[in-house]
């Protein structure tokens, strides 16, 4: 099998691709000299930064589900509404596909996410050889539905902006809100620390 | 120029070879995309960022959803929802929301004319480096096809509450999202990586 790009001794550029031999960097300051972007062998701190962000984001985790995502005024009663009770009353009330979405974008994926990359951190660490492409998935799969967490948020936007009719009918953000938004951005920039050549490091350092 | 390339997700070093039309270069280690053929990327590149620039006004400018219950109505566009939010003093949201669906957006498709407008006619324009470094960064936080989902899900709780009326801004927005996913599919960032290289 062809060598991996470190074991050439080259670094690539993440952002346009190019090959460094890694004992140019420190000439180029760890600048790209094809566009400047700055380049190191692997993400700098991946590790300690991507465990700083996961932690961050489980303390989130924790008001953004326990605290009312909206407090919803109609006919002169005020309701609040976490995620969770949200989901509820829409599988109470029969419409299970929309609790269904609502429950797997706000409630189990970022759940996931942070299972998944606390795990891929571990497994890191423990220098695991256990099925690496699969791991390498697992972490391809956590970078793509990340996103689609934010649905809760853009939900909150739309009723805030939409349900204003004064004594009528009237939605307004509750405290989960900000806290729910930081989840998603945190678990974001984590698996955007986190280095998936890492997995593969970790496997050639006692040989194949 | 090198005719190599690292895979992003597993660093295994790969020839750069020619594909056919409509091919795929996957790491023979992790199965991860390396490059894709593209099919006259400076052309439609351009055209779709264009369209989506011309869909991107319409999108901000005209109403987005209404409302109607009891005789009584209220019309949104995309910024209604970021404005409540700041008087509302959840800064913090409002200004994700801002960025994730029309900010960064429109810094994409900037972007997309800045570098492929003057590469298209020939010439490298002045910040290609910076302006494509950005674009890069971008990317992930650009959400506009959540957002939509979330106008989906919206419909359904308001439904047993009031009348929903979509907006021309909801077609332009759903359209938008199809053209600069398009026009960032139709990019070969080989032209880039040699527009670079040749200053
Ligand atoms: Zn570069
Ligand atoms: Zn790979």
């Amino acid at each position: 099998m062809s060598p991996t790009a470190k074991e050439a001794g080259l670094a690539a550029c993440h952002v346009c691709n190019r090959l460094i031999p890694v004992s140019e960097l420190a000439a180029t300051g760890h600048r790209c000299p094809r566009c400047g972007a700055s380049v190191h062998l692997r993400k700098s701190d991946s590790l300690a930064r991507c465990w700083a962000l996961v932690l961050a984001a489980t303390i989130f985790y924790f008001p953004a589900n326990l605290l009312p995502m909206t407090h919803t005024g109609f006919l002169g009663k005020v309701q609040s509404d976490t995620i969770m009770s949200g989901v509820l009353y829409f599988f109470a009330s029969g419409s299970w596909p929309i609790a269904l979405v609502i429950f797997i974008a706000s409630v189990f994926v970022p759940l996931l996410k942070l299972l998944v990359l606390a795990y891929l951190l571990i497994s890191v660490q423990r220098r695991s050889h256990w099925r690496p492409a699969e791991r390498t998935r697992l972490y391809r799969m956590t970078e793509i539905i990340g996103r689609w967490s934010m649905v809760d948020i853009y939900v909150v936007t739309i009723l805030v902006a939409l349900v204003k009719l004064g004594a009528l009918a009237n939605i307004e953000a509750g405290p989960a809100a900000p806290y729910f938004a930081l989840v998603v951005v945190l678990t974001m920039f984590a698996a955007m620390a986190f280095d998936p050549r890492l997995i593969w490091d970790r496997m050639g350092d006692e040989g194949n | 120029m090198d005719k190599r390339i690292a895979c992003h997700c597993c660093d295994l070093l790969h020839e750069v070879r020619p594909l056919p039309p409509g091919g795929v270069a996957l790491c023979a280690r992790c199965g991860a995309i390396l490059y894709r053929y593209k099919r006259n990327p400076l052309d439609r590149t351009l055209a779709l960022a264009l369209t989506g620039l011309i869909l991107f006004i319409v999108a901000n400018s005209f109403p987005f959803l209404a409302i109607e219950k009891a005789g009584l109505t209220r019309q949104m566009t995309l910024a209604t929802g970021i404005f409540e939010l700041y008087r509302e003093e959840v800064y913090l949201v409002a200004a994700l929301v801002g960025l994730t669906t029309v900010l960064l957006p429109l810094v994409e498709l900037c972007a997309l004319l800045y570098v492929f407008a003057p590469l298209r006619l020939g010439r490298r324009p002045r910040l290609l480096a910076p302006v494509w470094r950005v674009m890069a960064r971008v990317r992930a936080w650009s959400m506009m096809e959540v957002f939509m989902l979330g106008i989906l899900v919206s419909l359904v709780k308001l439904a047993s509450m009031a009348t929903i009326v979509p907006g021309v801004a909801v077609y332009a927005f759903g359209a938008l999202i199809i053209v600069l996913t398009a026009a960032f599919a139709a990019i070969d960032p080989h032209l880039v990586w040699e527009a670079l290289e040749n200053r």
